[in-house]
């Protein structure tokens, strides 16, 4: 199945990926060589097989609900790309529909 | 003083504690060697002499106030750049994290602290750990140590070839699909991918975390069997992590016997797409292990074939997930935020900017593979075939002690020679790829180099998990009767036109 230049834009929008033409174009051909060199994938892949999603038999791991330092404010905010007032600032988040 | 970068940290660590060498001048002999080659391998991202040399004097106070010191204190080591260490340039060869500086030190790190070993750097690797050549470093690639036109492997390209340079005895790296194993195969070092769980994976920045391990490279196996020891054990900051006592490795590597063991051969992976060199010096470290004792046999893994297929929808997913953290808000490299954007429109400029072709390729192929409709075909049946391949393992193990196979089909290949072929570049982790989908141990020993372009070759050995031990029995045997053969380390082997 081939992806067009749509389905890679749509992909990367939903990735939060900004991609030039040519970008996208270029990796639809890359996405197409993998995908058909990975079909064998699901023709081995019987419906008697049990999927499994980790090495480990995972449990869920549980610690006592203690109260201890967290990284302290001041490097926390020393990653941080903008901040005001000892927080962390980020560009607006409402009012996307009037664009 | 150039005598102290040819020695193993083992005898450099006996020297240390002894008092016949401080730290300070191993460490010293290290970090100009750094000096003097990496502008040609670029196996470093980040070098901090000045603290290197504190902890160097730190580690020779101890010494003489009488204190216990580990069995690897007062060595150097280097990180590879996807671990944290607190207040030091973390970027994981990624543009997105130029700069960054954690504010905590990953655990496997913290136990090279502890130990007394000495951290002179952050190695180069593929961006977030994808790729098999370190070239999708955002900082450009590391060269192979035995032809600087040629790849180190990769992702953790820097840390093997930190090792084949002499510039650092060891370093340690993380394996999501063979990227400690591969580079140590084409660089004529050690690398061991320890049992899935067995070493903390917290501070290691993720890719995918149902196949990331933290493992050591080293350039002898003893050392590498220290260096685990060191860096695994229970960690309650990994919800992944193993609450048992892992085996005695560096016992088995002391032993160095393999009388009666039952050792496998992989059937499935050879012949068509293998290298005629990688082939011979394969066969020859089988009959080595024969000579020495064990019982060799061919076991067929029906599923091995398919296991990359798999890898590429398993791995991508995960990636797609784990990478949404990259969004530039908290941390990172923020792009485009003028006053007049919204918040996703800088976070796809960010990401747009900050992450590398590779990187996007993967997201964007996991992003697809979860999507509603395609879901049970890609990924659902990548999760079976894992379910088969941990079958082909059990099922060899009934029958055998361990798995041996090449490393990886091909000896180091040029600088640019596969980056616009994702495939011919997937290829090269054919073979390691199913041992982080089953979580079982996995190591590369150097196996010779291959007649036709003297290149090193990798032996690869599948232990069934937390037999990691097994590794090094076998590794020990292989080193002891190869250097035999050779007349001394591999690596004194580096032809005129490497790094000598």
């Amino acid at each position: 199945m081939a992806l067009t230049h749509a389905d890679v834009a749509r992909l990367a929008a939903l990735a939060r990926i900004e991609m030039t033409d040519e970008e996208l174009a270029h990796t639809a051909g890359q996405l197409d060589t993998i995908l058909d060199a990975v079909a064998a994938v699901s023709q081995v892949a019987s419906a008697d097989v049990a999927p499994t999603s980790h090495a480990l038999a995972l449990t869920n791991v549980m610690r006592a609900d203690e109260v201890k330092p967290s990284l302290p404010v001041d490097a926390v905010l020393a990653m941080a790309p903008a901040t005001e007032d000892e927080r962390i600032r980020v560009p607006r988040i409402l009012q996307e529909e009037d664009e | 003083m150039t005598v102290w970068t040819r020695m193993s940290a083992t005898d450099l660590a006996g020297l240390i504690a002894s008092g016949e060498a401080s730290s300070e001048e191993v460490t010293k002999a290290h970090l100009d060697r750094v000096a003097a080659v990496d502008p040609q391998v670029h196996a470093f991202l980040h070098v901090d002499a000045e603290r290197a040399l504190d902890a160097a004097r730190r580690v020779d106070q101890k010494r003489a106030a009488g204190e216990p010191l580990s069995p690897l204190a007062g060595v150097p080591v280097g990180v590879k750049d996807a671990f944290t260490l607190v207040d030091t340039p973390t970027t994981a060869g990624s543009k997105i994290l130029e700069g960054w500086r954690p504010p905590y030190t990953a655990t496997v790190v913290q136990r090279l602290l502890d130990a007394d070993m000495v951290v002179i750097g952050k190695t180069n690797m593929d961006e977030f750990a994808m790729g098999s050549s370190t070239e999708n470093s955002a900082y450009g690639p590391t060269h192979n140590p035995w032809d600087l036109d040629r790849v180190p492997g990769g992702s953790g390209g820097g840390s093997a070839a930190a090792l084949a340079a002499f510039e650092v005895p060891v370093t340690i790296g993380s394996d999501t699909g063979g990227s400690i194993r591969q580079p140590a195969a084409v660089t004529g070092t050690v690398g061991v991918k320890p049992t899935y769980g067995s070493s903390s994976r917290y501070g290691l920045i993720a890719m995918a975390s149902s196949l990331d391990q933290p493992g050591p490279c080293a350039r002898t196996v003893l050392d590498a069997a220290l260096l685990h020891q060191v860096m695994s054990g229970h960690d309650p900051r990994d919800s992944t992590s193993i609450d048992l006592p892992g085996p005695d490795v560096v016992s088995a590597a002391r032993r160095c016997d393999v009388t009666g063991m039952r050792i496998g051969i992989v059937k499935e992976f050879g012949g068509d797409g293998y290298a005629p060199g990688v082939e011979r010096r394969f066969a020859e470290a089988v009959e080595t292990l024969a000579d020495a004792g064990a019982e060799i046999v061919e076991v067929s893994c029906p599923h091995f074939p398919v296991a990359l297929g798999a890898y590429y929808l398993i791995m991508p997913s995960e990636v797609s997930s784990n990478l949404a953290r990259f969004d530039a808000m908290r941390y990172g490299h923020r792009v485009g935020d003028d006053g007049t954007r919204s918040v996703e429109q800088v976070m796809r400029l960010s990401r747009g900017a900050g992450l590398g072709a590779e990187t996007k390729r993967r997201i964007i192929l996991g992003t697809y593979a979860l999507s509603s409709g395609y879901y049970d075909a890609y990924y659902g049946s990548a999760q079976k075939v894992r379910t088969l391949i941990i079958q082909d393992f059990t099922a060899a193990f009934e029958k055998v002690d361990v798995l041996v196979s090449p490393t990886t089909p091909t000896t180091a290949f040029r600088l640019g020679e596969r980056v616009d072929d994702p495939m011919a570049m997937y290829k090269a982790d054919l073979c390691t790829i199913p041992s982080n989908l089953a979580g079982n141990a996995a190591a590369s020993f150097p196996a010779g180099l291959a007649p036709e372009d003297g290149l090193p070759v990798g032996v690869q050995v599948m232990a069934p998990p937390m037999r990691d031990d097994l590794l090094y029995q076998v590794g020990a045997v292989l080193e002891a009767s190869l250097q035999a053969r050779w007349g001394g380390p591999l690596l004194d082997q580096i032809s005129q036109e490497g790094v000598r």
